[in-house]
């Protein structure tokens, strides 16, 4: 625990702007304009609610892997409590995105689960995670915990990052965007949609940040209970 | 002793003890045969060479898992306190990572020279399928090996293997399955050869990561 991580997490004005970009997101989000496009058509204003959360997965899963590699060097068992947070953190986006995505695509594709490079990510990614919970609940001493987890969580991210820059190469997505189909890519995504765009991404990272930096208070709390 | 030849010694050690015991190289074999052959009861015919190449994998796959789960596992605590106080950590799972490649590789051959026999073989291009054996051989050894380690360290239960291994092999898997598909339907090697790099890139990371990342595992 450090003084530095501590006056981060315990100031304010982050998180009053993530909620004022919230706010602006969700009012913007489902009222401001979008262009026609066919097939996608307003359900293109997913585009803020469910790439966002993809986003802020990938932002906690840095995080995690930052700290876990903080941790192997510091042996602070502070940074991995924070590395822990990330990555529940990061699989509460993740089936969020999941939900959101399916949502959309069941109107959109037809189906809600198809074959495609990212929907395989995404179900890859949450199962190295929670393969990381399970190793995590079945050491006991917590040293030894934090250890092997960074070990793995230091492992799993390297191999989860492979596999998101391997498979858009085994076959084409049906997303929006990509393999030729209609979508926000840079060069149709409106500059209205771009205006919302950026401040949902922010808006939702740094909301995911904030719950995160809750849960580590949380857990510190308890922990202090436990031991008086 | 230089750094080269301790990993040496200690594959040689590994070969040996093996060697001794031979019970559990017999097993290995007896295991694998046995998936092939209820492979063989369930599908009688395979006609399709996605799924002839998919099933040999998965054979491969469950075959690694057990052969490798084992390795920080059998070892006594007298030996383990040998290694931990003579030798670096580096050399520990270098020479781990080798001997499971060695294993996985006698192994992966035996097996796809009987899976060929009993289910009719449709690869057109046996030295690349070959080539991508060695490969993937390398790569389910080098992570499995890693994460027999990570478990040794996390009250042995050996299910947990399986379950920290698999999400692990996917981007492994994939690749691997492309690249012997494309031997089995006699791509030539022009149009394969971006595939075995890409599969050689991964081994490295593999096996880098492991070398880095052990040491944290190894001391108490």
């Amino acid at each position: 625990m450090t003084t530095k991580s501590n006056s981060i997490s315990r100031s304010w004005w982050w998180k009053i702007l993530a909620i004022v970009m919230l706010v602006y997101t969700f009012i913007m989000g489902f009222l401001g304009p979008v262009p026609a496009m066919p097939i996608i058509n307003e359900s293109i204003r997913n585009l803020y609610f469910h790439v966002t959360m993809w986003m802020a997965m990938i932002t906690l899963m840095f995080v995690n892997v930052v700290y876990s590699l903080k941790y192997l060097s510091s042996g602070k068992l502070y940074h991995d409590l924070v590395g822990e947070e990330s990555a529940r953190m990061a699989m509460v986006f993740a089936s969020a995105g999941l939900i959101t995505g399916m949502i959309w695509a069941n109107f959109t594709w037809g189906a809600p689960w198809v074959n495609d490079p990212q929907l395989n990510g995404t179900a890859a990614t949450m199962l190295i995670y929670a393969a990381y919970f399970i190793l995590r609940n079945a050491i006991t001493d917590e040293i030894k915990r934090a250890r092997i987890g960074s070990v793995y969580g230091i492992f799993a991210f390297v191999m989860m990052f492979v596999f998101i820059m391997i498979i858009p190469k085994m076959n084409d997505s049906l997303h929006p965007g990509k393999g030729g189909n209609p979508g926000f890519n840079k060069y149709d995504l409106d500059s209205n949609m771009r205006m919302v765009f950026y401040p949902a991404v922010i808006g939702w990272t740094l909301f995911g940040v904030w719950m995160m930096s809750l849960r580590v208070r949380l857990r510190k709390i308890e922990e202090k209970i436990h031991n008086a | 002793m230089n750094f080269g030849k301790q990993v040496f010694t200690l594959i040689r050690l590994e070969a040996k003890l093996e060697w001794k015991n031979r019970q559990a190289v017999t097993s290995l074999l007896v295991y694998s045969l046995a998936s092939i052959y209820i492979s063989y009861l369930s599908f009688r015919q395979v006609l399709d060479p996605v799924t002839w190449n998919a099933l040999f994998w998965i054979i491969m796959l469950f075959a690694g898992t057990n052969a490798i789960a084992k390795s920080f596992i059998q070892e006594s605590k007298g030996l383990q306190f040998f290694y931990y106080s003579m030798l670096p950590p580096q050399a520990v799972i270098l020479s781990k990572i080798f001997y499971n490649i060695l294993l996985l590789g006698v192994l992966g051959g035996i097996n796809f020279f009987i899976y060929s026999m009993i289910f009719q073989s449709p690869v057109q291009n046996n030295e690349q399928y070959l080539l991508g054996l060695l490969l993937g051989s390398i790569g389910l050894s080098s992570t499995l090996t890693l994460v027999a380690g990570i478990v040794s360290k996390a009250n042995n239960n050996a299910a947990l293997v399986a379950i920290l291994g698999f999400p692990l092999l996917f981007p492994l898997l994939l690749m691997i399955i492309r690249f012997t598909g494309n031997a089995i339907n006699g791509y030539s090697w022009a149009l394969n050869q971006s595939w075995c790099g890409l599969l050689l890139l991964l081994n490295s990371i593999i096996i880098i990561l492991s070398y880095l990342l052990f040491p944290y595992l190894w001391r108490e």
